[in-house]
């Protein structure tokens, strides 16, 4: 098994010293195919970095025990459209577990992956699930419980920004979701109440995690709407908060995918496809619940019941599926550019 | 040095002055010394030892390193890029030279996330040469050699911009005389050229040089964000700070902070010892 | 080059150019060759994929492109922001360099060095500073909060980045000029029956004005491209806090890289005909202290 992914110290120094005697330019020496240790990049969203923290550490002990070969897996944490970006412009993932559907059909558009990547494994490649709720300041001041509280006067969110953000993304579908539903089905008005919903975002973070940060160190703001992992994290964290699930809110579910091109190049493929298909075990399915994100297992799910009060919850299909659901509101001059152009 | 106060406006305003010094320096207590002070009152929030972890944290010290190693690459390119550089456009007049000179300005004047996409379009996977360098499995984006490229962008001009004036003001007589009588030229330019700019050189390189070690957006966009691999100092600010590790963050900032100080205790002494007032005024171009 | 074709003439000396001759110093071709071949790698072959790039939407493209409301914003907020600051920045650096220069204080020296800071402190450390320090539970942004006023996360946390990454800009540019600037003008304007206040505005100001443009537009430029310490600190909200840099990245997050180009070829242009603007002030600036 040779190594090809990442950057090892070593490399480092080589090129380094290399580039230092005037070959600047060149590339990467590859190392010596070091011994047995397979190195594996996953490229991830903003909430993810501590689950995989964890993950990759008890996946690496598991595939030593089972093969006998050292596995070093490196993360790589940010925002999920700068980081399907990153991947198609040439960042070497050998899996992608992205915010949404849509950015890894971004990278499978160019070329990196099959197009049916969503087949190869179980539900849809989309491992855990999670929803979009509402982080109050401690015992909820303002008193909000549903969608339609958030528009209060004076009461001020905080989301991050649907342009870049994956959970930003849902956390617009999951508001808008409500109000279509809410107003029979009036895109119309659906989208009044989206505009309305905005009027009151002061900050529009680049990322999840930011957005978190926002709300959380640096006190802005009444409500946060972001990812229910996010909202446990940061109560976790150790933070006067309290989280409040709206009556309905969106099936948000973060896709998981072997990058096609990349494992062939690195031959890291049998090592790629385990990292994931290893996300559906019990035990997995545990540490995933352990971090707030919503089990598939059935059985794990009912184990943390109390963590995950059941909701009333509609899908991406609500919009007809990522690619009709991005062009609507997301691309340049779709609804949420509306919002602010005019 | 400055020449002596004389009558009239300089000596007169007594109350005068006392509101300006005391209004200019309120000022910069809030624009500049406040900034300071709270990155080490940060770092510093959870004690010493709180902060001796979060520098001596693994990943930390492999940013602290690539940066090292990106600092130290694009500096060796741009003290042979300033030296060839201010050599063949002060020291020569040929066609083209004025634009040589202005294109030399651009990486001051443009935005670092512009460098960065520009790097992204030529050598990224999908860029001009991308095919190419993926054919001869050459990884320049989102790897070292892209943070390296990226950051001799943005400190290119500082080295010659530097030297430049020296050269024209010091002028080539003594480097005539040399080749006159019958000295080569690389004897020329290690005895007589060298050492008269070694100070102009070392304050172009101490410039460069903080810029390199802080550098942010031009490295961002061309970094792939690889905890521990790919993060520099400047990076590793924000990825710690999103990772809930604020004291964290703020150790690492407060790294760069002292760097920054050091500089610019270094930059005073060598004004003060070695530089014409007139090569002074090219400094903050 | 051989020593038998030249004269020895000094290369720049004005015989030497009206002449056409070739300088008796050798190395003009690897120097040259040198320069030429870094420039190309890092600024010339980058710049031309990017302009390119920024072709392929055609003119068409281009202009919808920059036309709609997200874009536009964008740059309002931008050259607002950067005109702003620039003018903080020159009318408190104007003060700053005269303090700096016509008084003595306590500290002086360790003030003259202070003013460089933004030079040397990186920007995402700038950025997570002052975000924090004018943040509403922030040291200072706690003593405005009360009355309401919010300076991290809104325009006016952008306003403030960029007026601290301007500042040493302007100082740096008048600095000099006022060290230079001669007595006996003064003094005759004094002896006259000038006021204070007069001095300045007829004798002072007009002397130190090109220096003061040039500092003001470098600070300008600065800001115009200025992004580790805006997006620490601002709203990011389109058209009203999100500047120019960050709308090129999100365009790239978006994939949408010709768009990127396009409005990334755009700030080019702007950071040229500034930096055109910038020499010819600062060669005015000079034939008025050397000639």
């Amino acid at each position: 098994m040779t190594k090809t992914t990442g950057l090892s110290r070593r490399n480092l120094l080589l090129t380094g010293a290399a580039a230092g005697l005037g070959a600047g330019l060149q590339a990467l020496p590859r190392t010596a195919e070091a011994a047995q240790t397979i190195k594996l990049l996953n490229v991830s969203y903003d909430p993810t970095r501590e689950f995989y923290a964890d993950y990759d550490a008890r996946f690496a002990a598991a595939w030593k025990a089972k093969t006998g070969d050292d596995v070093a897996v490196s993360v790589s944490n940010g925002g999920s459209g700068a980081q399907a970006r990153a991947v198609i412009s040439g960042l070497e993932a050998d899996v992608v577990t992205l915010a949404l559907g849509y950015d890894i059909d971004a990278i499978a558009k160019s070329g990196l992956l099959a197009a049916d990547w969503a087949k190869r494994l179980p539900n849809g490649g989309t491992p855990y699930t999670s929803t979009i709720v509402f982080l109050t300041r401690k015992g909820n001041p303002k008193g909000l419980k549903d969608w339609p509280d958030l528009l209060k006067p004076g009461v001020q969110i905080v989301a991050a920004n649907p342009k870049t953000s994956g959970g930003a993304r849902w956390s617009f579908l999951a508001a808008y979701g409500w109000a279509l539903k809410q107003f029979g089905g009036s895109t119309q008005k659906a989208n009044d109440f989206i505009r309305a919903y905005y009027k009151q975002v002061p900050v529009l973070d680049a990322g999840s995690r930011g957005a978190t940060l926002t709300f959380t160190n640096r006190g802005i703001g009444d409500v946060l709407i972001s990812w229910e992992d996010e909202a446990h994290m940061a109560v976790a964290k150790g933070g006067a908060y309290s989280i409040v699930y709206p009556g309905t809110s969106i099936l948000a579910e973060p896709p998981v995918a072997v990058v096609d091109a990349n494992v062939d190049k690195h031959k890291t493929r049998a090592v790629a496809e385990a990292y994931l298909q290893n996300l559906y075990t019990p035990a997995s399915q545990d540490l995933a619940a352990q971090y707030f994100y919503r089990p598939r297992d059935p059985q794990v799910l009912a184990k943390y019941a109390a963590t995950f009060p059941k909701l009333d919850l509609f899908t991406i299909e609500t919009f007809g599926g990522w690619q009709a659901a991005q062009k609507q509101f997301f691309a340049n001059g779709g609804v949420f550019d509306q919002i602010y152009g005019g | 040095m400055a020449k002596r106060p004389a009558v009239g406006l300089r000596r007169q305003g007594g109350v005068a002055n006392v509101i300006m010094i005391v209004v200019a320096l309120v000022f910069m207590v809030l624009f500049l010394l406040l900034p300071l002070v709270t990155v080490f009152a940060q770092a510093f929030a959870s004690g010493l030892s709180g902060y001796i972890a979060s520098i001596t944290d693994p990943n930390t010290l492999s940013a602290i390193w690539l940066t090292l190693i990106v600092a130290a690459v694009a500096l060796v390119v741009n003290v042979v890029f300033g030296l060839a550089g201010s050599w063949a456009l002060a020291r020569f007049r040929f066609p083209g030279r004025l634009a040589i000179l202005t294109v030399l300005d651009l990486p001051f004047s443009v935005s670092p996330v512009v460098a960065g996409l520009m790097l992204v379009l030529l050598y990224g996977r999908q860029g001009w040469l991308g095919p190419w360098l993926e054919a001869h499995n050459l990884k320049i984006i989102f790897a070292l050699p892209g943070m390296i490229i990226a950051t001799i962008f943005v400190t290119l001009p500082f080295v010659a911009r530097e030297l430049i004036p020296l050269m024209e003001e010091q002028g080539a007589d003594e480097e005539e005389a040399a080749i006159l009588l019958g000295a080569s030229g690389w004897q020329m330019f290690w005895r007589i050229t060298i050492p008269k700019l070694r100070w102009g050189l070392l304050y172009g390189v101490l410039l460069s040089n903080a810029r390199a070690m802080g550098e942010f957006g031009a490295v961002s966009v061309v970094s792939g964000n690889i905890l521990g691999l790919t993060d520099t100092m400047s990076l590793d600010v924000k990825a710690l700070y999103d990772g809930y590790n604020i004291v964290g963050s703020f150790a690492v900032a407060s790294l760069l902070a002292s760097l920054a100080l050091v500089t610019l205790v270094a930059k005073t002494v060598l004004e003060r010892q070695f530089l014409t007032r007139s090569t002074k005024e090219e400094v903050s171009a | 080059m051989s020593l038998a074709d030249s004269r020895p003439a000094p290369a720049s000396s004005l015989w030497g150019r009206l002449r056409g001759q070739r300088s008796i110093l050798p190395g003009l071709g690897l120097s040259l060759g040198i320069t030429l071949f870094v420039l190309s790698l890092i600024v010339f072959l980058p710049t031309a994929a990017m302009v390119g790039d920024a072709a392929t939407l055609g003119v068409g493209g281009l202009v919808h492109l920059l036309a709609t409301p997200r874009v536009l914003g964008a740059f309002k907020v931008s050259l607002g922001c950067a005109a702003l600051a620039a003018l903080t920045s020159a009318i408190f650096g104007l003060l700053i360099a005269w303090v700096l220069v016509r008084t003595r204080f306590p500290g002086r020296r360790l003030a003259d060095a202070m003013v460089d800071l933004p030079f040397a402190l990186p920007t995402s450390v700038a950025g997570i500073a002052l975000s924090t320090l004018y943040a509403p539970n922030g040291w200072l942004g706690s003593l405005v909060a009360p009355y309401g006023i919010r300076i991290s996360f809104t325009v006016i946390g952008v306003y403030i980045a960029l007026t601290f990454v301007g500042l040493p800009f302007v100082v740096r540019s008048v600095q000099p000029v006022l060290q230079d600037m001669e007595a006996e003008q003064e003094e005759a304007a004094h002896m006259l029956g000038a006021g204070r206040l007069q001095i300045f505005s007829r004798v002072i100001f007009p002397a130190i004005l090109p220096s003061l443009t040039a500092g003001f537009a470098m600070a300008f430029a600065r800001g115009l491209g200025e992004y580790g310490s805006v997006i620490f600190i601002s709203s990011n909200r389109p058209g009203v806090s999100e500047i120019v840099p960050l709308l090129i990245v999100n365009q790239l997050e978006q994939f949408d890289f010709a768009g990127a180009a396009a409005i990334g070829t755009l700030m080019l242009i702007l950071s040229l005909a500034l930096l055109c603007g910038i020499m010819l002030l600062q060669r005015l600036v000079r034939s008025g202290r050397h000639g």
